[in-house]
């Protein structure tokens, strides 16, 4: 456990340093709900309908700038060398920065969701704290993907290209249970309602954790 | 301390390093001398656990393996070409970073310590892209040398620096041997590798050609050996 805060600590203090991440995602994470409120009219019911999948879009965009940037700034310098080369274990390594990935993203969207709120008309009921619960399953889900593939990423040249290549198609399912949460939910139901689609996301987080715990070691080794 | 017998590992159809046997002990500095692409890199990532050997044999303070290789790692120091340092994390905060997860005690006044040995504790503030070369190139080597290594390895480590930086390397590296600990260092530059190391070590082509201990009558034989092998290198110019 001592690593893992001791590598999330740096990530942050590199964030508290930089700030490039946190605006990034919330620069990004805001243009994407303004475009996309402007594509429906106001008064139109399709608005409403279409609020969730423009969440999720949003949600998706600033996952994977963040997890592009994640592995970046252990590219610069040859840090993540450094850490290999350290006693610590290749799956602490892999957590610390799915942890770190995480923060950074959840805050993000503590900024994002009252936004899309405020764009789409949301209704500010309780529902609002299960879309919530929904979208940091999701942000889980693709920091605990998005962390292995940016390690695979970030050794090639084509990096900027292929994490989001190979992570889109996989995170999907994820996604799509959480737009049929939140539509659940936005919808007036109850959070015992949209639990199938909750435990299905926080299921999928599980398999990626575990997964990518497991392969990390072998994906960094050469 | 290293014991590695016949190693090899290929990157594609190249041999990089080619049936490498090589057995350093305690206290003793080696260096390692070739033509570019010999192998000196390819081999110090595999000492340093970093690269994984196609055929061979290697074991770090008496155990190889995944065991030896997690314990080698604990107990080894690393100055690669890169210094592995966080470019907008302070030079302070990088070592501080390192120390801990090394799980050494009281890591910020481990981390100013050695900032003081390296001349760079003006500059432990500012962030370290801000800082020169030599610096940064002190700021690792303190890196490497936080927790206390008993033996470190050296790709190129004098690459880059001024005179000032030079002279400080080598004062660290010669304490860091006279304490009974080991290191393997890689250089073109043969008196400055000398300056620290009384055994020479030089490869070509991936393969082990020379291997002695330098010093008096045996430094004109070395010479010798070495100036003909870097005269058959193919596309060097160095003598």
């Amino acid at each position: 456990m001592r690593e893992i805060l001791t590598l999330v600590r740096k990530d942050l203090d590199v964030e508290v340093r930089t700030k490039e991440t946190l605006a990034s995602l919330l620069l990004l994470g805001l243009l994407t709900l303004l475009v996309l409120s402007f594509a429906f009219d106001p008064t139109s019911a399709m608005r409403a309908e279409a609020a969730p999948g423009a969440l999720w879009v949003a949600v998706t965009f600033a996952g994977v700038l963040a997890l592009g940037r994640a592995f970046l700034i252990e590219r610069e310098n040859d840090c993540l060398e450094g850490l290999l080369a350290s006693p610590v274990d290749r799956g602490n390594i892999y957590l610390a920065k799915t942890l770190s990935t995480f923060v950074l993203m959840a805050i993000a969207q503590l900024g994002i969701v009252p936004v899309f709120v405020l764009f789409f008309d949301v209704e500010p009921t309780p529902a609002l704290v299960g879309v919530l619960a929904a979208v940091m399953l999701g942000v889980l889900g693709l920091a605990a993907l998005g962390s292995l593939l940016a390690a695979i990423a970030v050794r090639t040249r084509a990096r900027e290209v292929l994490l989001p290549l190979l992570m889109l198609p996989l995170i999907v399912p994820a996604f799509i249970a959480g737009v049929r949460a939140t539509q659940d939910l936005l919808a007036g139901g109850s959070l015992a309602a949209a639990q199938p689609w909750l435990g299905s996301m926080l299921a999928i987080d599980v398999i990626f954790l575990v997964v990518g715990w497991l392969l990390f070691g072998a994906v960094v080794e050469e | 301390m290293i014991d590695a017998n016949g190693l090899v590992r290929r990157f594609g159809p190249l041999v990089a390093v080619d049936r490498v046997n090589l057995a350093v002990g305690a206290g003793e500095a080696v260096a390692l001398f070739g033509p570019n692409g010999a192998g000196k890199s390819t081999l110090l990532r595999m000492l340093a656990t970093l690269l994984q050997p196609d055929a061979g044999t290697l074991a770090w303070f008496g155990r190889s393996g995944h065991g030896g290789r997690r314990d080698a790692r604990r107990r080894l120091g690393l100055l690669s070409h890169q210094s592995f340092l966080y470019p907008d994390l302070t030079p302070a905060q990088n070592l501080a970073f390192y120390a801990r997860l090394y799980g050494v005690e009281d890591p910020q006044r481990r981390a100013a310590e050695w900032l003081r040995r390296v001349g760079v504790a003006g500059w432990g503030q500012r962030p370290l892209r801000t800082l020169s070369r030599g610096r940064e190139q002190g700021c690792a080597l303190a890196r490497a040398l936080i927790h206390g290594p008993e033996m470190i390895l050296l790709d190129e480590p004098f690459t880059g620096l001024d005179r000032g930086g030079v002279d400080m390397l080598i004062d660290v590296l010669r304490d860091f041997v006279e304490r009974g600990s080991s290191l393997i260092l890689s250089t073109h530059d043969v008196e400055l590798g000398l300056a620290v190391c009384q055994r020479a070590v030089v490869l070509r082509r991936g393969r082990k050609v020379w291997d002695g201990i330098v010093g008096g009558a045996a430094r004109a034989e070395f010479d010798e050996a070495y100036a003909r092998i870097f005269a058959t290198a193919p596309g060097n110019s160095h003598a």
